[in-house]
């Protein structure tokens, strides 16, 4: 009876174990969308016949790496945002990596010292301005000005892409000035804070805002074309400008990537992200994202290079983590997305 | 002796059931006990009362509006007769086939300012531009309102109508019979009658309601559920997560135990064999053209005006860049996971119904309760819990067969796709466990009684007696749940297989980087499968009535 058990469990277990034998192969655990890593990867399997597997998990990469713990076949943990890329080192889910080439590649302020992150490509948080306006610079700081009341749309201040922003702004100004600061926000806004970066184009063709805060590469996504008619003409309806903080530069955040602790093909994942920071993927990063490509001196795509030279504001991404959880805190505070 | 060893395989079944549905959810408890220190005075004095007052409001909204939309339909088809019924009647079942995050985009790029509907009223009205006419912003409270409350009204409608279709069809025509007014008829005798059916329909729409975050997110309504995601997401504070949706699970329960414990003194048509069937009223032509209209106005609203949105975005997309060959497997992916899933539902919804019914009493009950808790928690935050009891059983499984055979085998429930059927079962057993329940409860126990003194053993009893007296409750029941299945977004993302995308995990990746037109597609199919089940599910209830009549 035990044996025949045995021997059944035998053969379910190979015929589900068959598929993970095979050679030359690598897992990804991605946040990022499908769309955006595929032809990243694409380019990695025609170049080097490695297989990349693939799952898209959002905001859960961390709770299902962990949870697997030692199980686990992820092999290379893929997100956007400074704070989660922190968040997986923090959560011991990640390995050091010792690697000339990534080394070479990623500038030392966009990677973690220890090896455990490598930041990939970069995007900035901009402002989206009415064709019909004249402004040609602008801080982050005149977002609250009074005169620009009931013209400002933004997503919900919840918003990873805001937080971080928010972050940046009490590590530059202190925790009281951004709470006065978000106020003046929220006291200036079209529309209740919400929807995604590329409805503040619309909104703005729509008419119900002039200025609106975004991030960089949807410009390059809805000018393009690639997303459809409708929002080429978001796109065109409006300019970028690059905001500075009043004392510094362009708020920054990056996307990256890490081994994973218990990657069961190592060496493979090392190898994906040598090829991510190579020049051939930081050129795809540049033209099929329109991201800012991390490596010195890749090309940046014309869409984005039109808004202008970008001043990376100076402040340590380390520092504007630190300050995460407070932004958040502040912004249920003032009741910014209410 | 033998009475009181019969049922006793039942009853264990019931209580693993009862165990995998409740594994997720002391899973979250023991996140939450974690702790997270300075999280609850900040969660009192900036979020929880503006959470909670713009949650209650939408509750109430969308309560209200399914209420009256899912009776008062039900009422107008099953009451009276009018040209084009028929086709109403299962056409109003339509909005169950889209998925509200869907609904809520279609609606935000349909009334957008620059959106179709509001640049054919400016070009009719004679306005330039929308800076000097436009209607109010649909993301808004009402807005949220107005498109959950549309597309879930047949949750009610679908129990309320077999309700009054059967059940209340005796009394309804004695109260006619007797000179009740119409409105009498409806009010003082209907409407009692139908509580229960409501409160079932009810509970299954504003746990959807509860559980949604794509529409309200995207319709700018900040729910209790959106803090929890973003207590989780934003602020990395899992624990704080998992500790806002015990609260909330535990004010849920609170209030369905309150629901029954309220109308605990009403006992209705306990006998449906010598039931009749409602004969609906002919309405005269003007009134019966009204009452079509009315009718197709949900299906316009919930069903219509959104699918064929969605179809020429489609349309768009694909002369444009064709159609990419993974979205057949997709498909194929969703259809199979779903009707796995629905089969493990159906099975452990008949094990704790039946065991309920061997063994009546407190803890049979109690356990159907516990099984079907998983509905009562926000999809985001169940999956996270089931991501340990599924993990806790992927490692005993690795080791013992690394132990026994030397094998590794990695992650099997996770890799395989099983871990998906386990999560869809764990939600959704809910839907199925009511269905079954009801239709068990028009079987006269009289019928078991003569099959068990007659030798047949407890299982063969269900296989003869119960399963083909309820076959329209399980028919209906599955095709619920199977629709349910293929909606399901965040267990989907989270435990799925490396390489292994469904149709509503495709659309979401391609929505969250706002290339709503890829989404197109996915979501048409998506909508396109579902409208089958419900098809079959607006026939079952005709056919249900053709049945009866016979028997009459």
């Amino acid at each position: 009876m035990q044996k025949s058990l045995k021997l059944a469990l035998l053969g379910t277990v190979l015929a589900l174990g068959a598929t993970a034998a095979q050679a030359a192969e690598v897992n990804l655990y991605t946040a990022r969308e499908a769309g955006l890593v595929a032809p990243l990867l694409d380019a990695y399997t025609k170049k080097t016949g490695v297989k990349v597997n693939t799952i898209f998990l959002k905001d859960g990469v961390a709770e299902r790496v962990a949870a697997e713990g030692a199980n686990s076949s992820a092999d290379v943990l893929m997100t956007v945002d400074f704070g989660n890329l922190v968040d997986l080192v923090e959560k011991g889910l990640t390995q050091p990596v010792k690697s000339a080439a990534l080394e070479a590649a990623v500038p030392a302020a966009l990677r973690d010292p220890q090896g455990n992150w490598f930041a990939l490509s970069s995007r900035a948080r901009v402002l989206y301005v009415d064709k019909k306006l004249d402004l040609k610079s602008f801080t982050y700081e005149d977002l609250a000005d009074p005169k620009w009341k009931g013209k400002v749309c933004i997503r919900s201040g919840n918003h990873p892409y805001n937080t971080g922003l928010i972050a940046a702004y009490i590590a530059h100004h202190g925790e009281e000035a951004a709470e006065r600061w978000l106020t003046g926000v929220k006291a200036n806004l079209a529309r209740k804070a919400g929807g995604g970066d590329r409805e503040v184009a619309r909104d703005i063709l729509g008419g119900l805002c002039q200025i609106g805060i975004a991030n960089s590469y949807y410009v390059g996504l809805m000018r393009s074309g690639k997303g459809g008619p409708d929002q080429q003409k978001w796109g065109d309806a409006i300019n970028v400008v690059l905001p500075t903080f009043k004392n510094g530069g362009t708020q920054v955040n990056v996307s990256g990537a890490a081994v994973a602790k218990y990657a069961p093909n190592k060496a493979e994942a090392v190898k994906l992200l040598e090829f991510l920071v190579s020049d051939e993927a930081q050129k795809i990063y540049a033209e099929a994202n329109y991201e800012y490509p991390v490596k010195p001196g890749a090309k940046i795509d014309p869409i984005i290079a039109s808004a202008g030279t970008l001043q990376i504001d100076g402040l340590p991404l380390t520092q504007i983590s630190a300050n995460r959880k407070k932004a958040s805190q502040l912004v249920d505070k003032v009741g910014f997305d209410n | 002796m033998k009475r009181l060893t019969s049922g006793s395989g039942w009853l264990a079944a019931s209580t693993l059931i009862a165990a995998l549905a409740l594994a997720p959810i002391l899973a979250l408890l023991a996140v939450a006990l974690q702790g997270s220190a300075d999280l609850w005075p900040h969660l009192i004095a900036y979020v929880l009362p503006q959470a909670l007052s713009q949650t209650a409001l939408l509750l109430l909204g969308v309560g209200g509006l399914v209420m009256v939309l899912g009776t008062g339909l039900a009422w107008l088809v099953t009451a009276y007769d009018f040209p084009g019924r028929k086709i109403l009647d299962g056409a109003l079942l339509l909005p169950l086939a889209v998925p509200t995050y869907i609904v809520a985009y279609a609606y935000l790029d349909l009334m957008h300012p620059i959106g179709p509907v509001q640049v054919a009223l400016r070009a009719l009205l004679g306005f330039d531009s929308p800076q000097d006419f436009r209607l109010p912003d649909i993301r808004s409270m009402g807005g949220c309102i107005l498109v959950l409350g549309f597309v879930l009204y047949p949750y009610v409608y679908l129990p309320v109508r077999a309700m009054f279709l059967t059940q209340a069809a005796g009394l309804i025509e004695a109260s006619r019979m007797l000179g009740t007014r119409r409105s009498g008829v409806f009010f003082k005798v209907a409407l009692p009658l139908a509580r229960p059916a409501i409160a079932v329909g009810l509970a299954l729409a504003l746990m959807e309601t509860l559980n949604d975050i794509g529409a309200s997110e995207f319709l700018g309504v900040r729910t209790l559920t959106l803090s929890i995601y973003s207590t989780w997401v934003t602020r990395s504070d899992l624990p704080g997560a998992a500790q806002i949706a015990l609260a909330m699970l535990v004010v849920v329960l609170a209030l369905v135990a309150f629901e029954r414990w309220a109308r605990r003194h009403q006992r209705y048509a306990a006998s449906a064999q010598r039931q009749r069937v409602m004969v609906p009223q002919r309405l005269p032509l003007g009134w019966g053209l009204l009452a079509l209209l009315v009718g197709c106005l949900p299906i316009l609203i919930g069903f219509l005006a959104p699918a064929s949105y969605l179809a020429s975005q489609a349309w768009v997309r694909v002369s444009f860049a064709g159609i990419s060959p993974a979205i057949y497997a997709e498909a194929w992916n969703t259809v199979l996971i779903s009707a796995l899933a629905t089969l493990a539902v159906l099975v452990g919804g008949l094990a704790v119904a039946y065991a309920a019914r061997l063994r009546p009493g407190a803890s049979t009950g109690l356990l159907g309760r516990i099984a079907a808790i998983g509905y009562a928690v926000p999809g985001t935050v169940l999956a996270i819990g089931l991501l340990t009891p599924i993990t806790l059983l992927d490692r005993a499984i690795a080791d013992t067969a690394r132990s026994w055979f030397g094998v590794a085998t990695g992650l099997l429930l996770l890799g395989s796709g099983a871990a998906l059927v386990y999560a869809y079962a764990a939600r959704f057993l809910a839907i199925s466990a009511g269905g079954i329940e009801s239709g068990f409860a028009r079987i006269p126990p009289s019928l078991d009684q003569a099959a068990r003194v007659l030798g047949a053993s407890s299982g063969k009893t269900m296989r003869r007696i119960h399963l083909p007296l309820s076959k329209t409750a399980l028919a209906a029941a599955a095709l619920l749940v199977f629709v349910d299945c293929m909606k399901e977004l965040p267990a989907s993302l989270l435990l799925r297989p490396l390489n292994f995308e469904t149709l509503a995990t495709h659309l979401y990746g391609e929505a969250a980087r706002g290339t709503y037109e890829d989404a197109a597609v996915a979501a048409l199919i998506i909508v396109v499968i579902g409208v089958l089940p419900v098809i079959v599910l607006a026939r079952l209830g005709r056919q249900g009535r053709g049945i009866r009549t016979r028997e009459r």
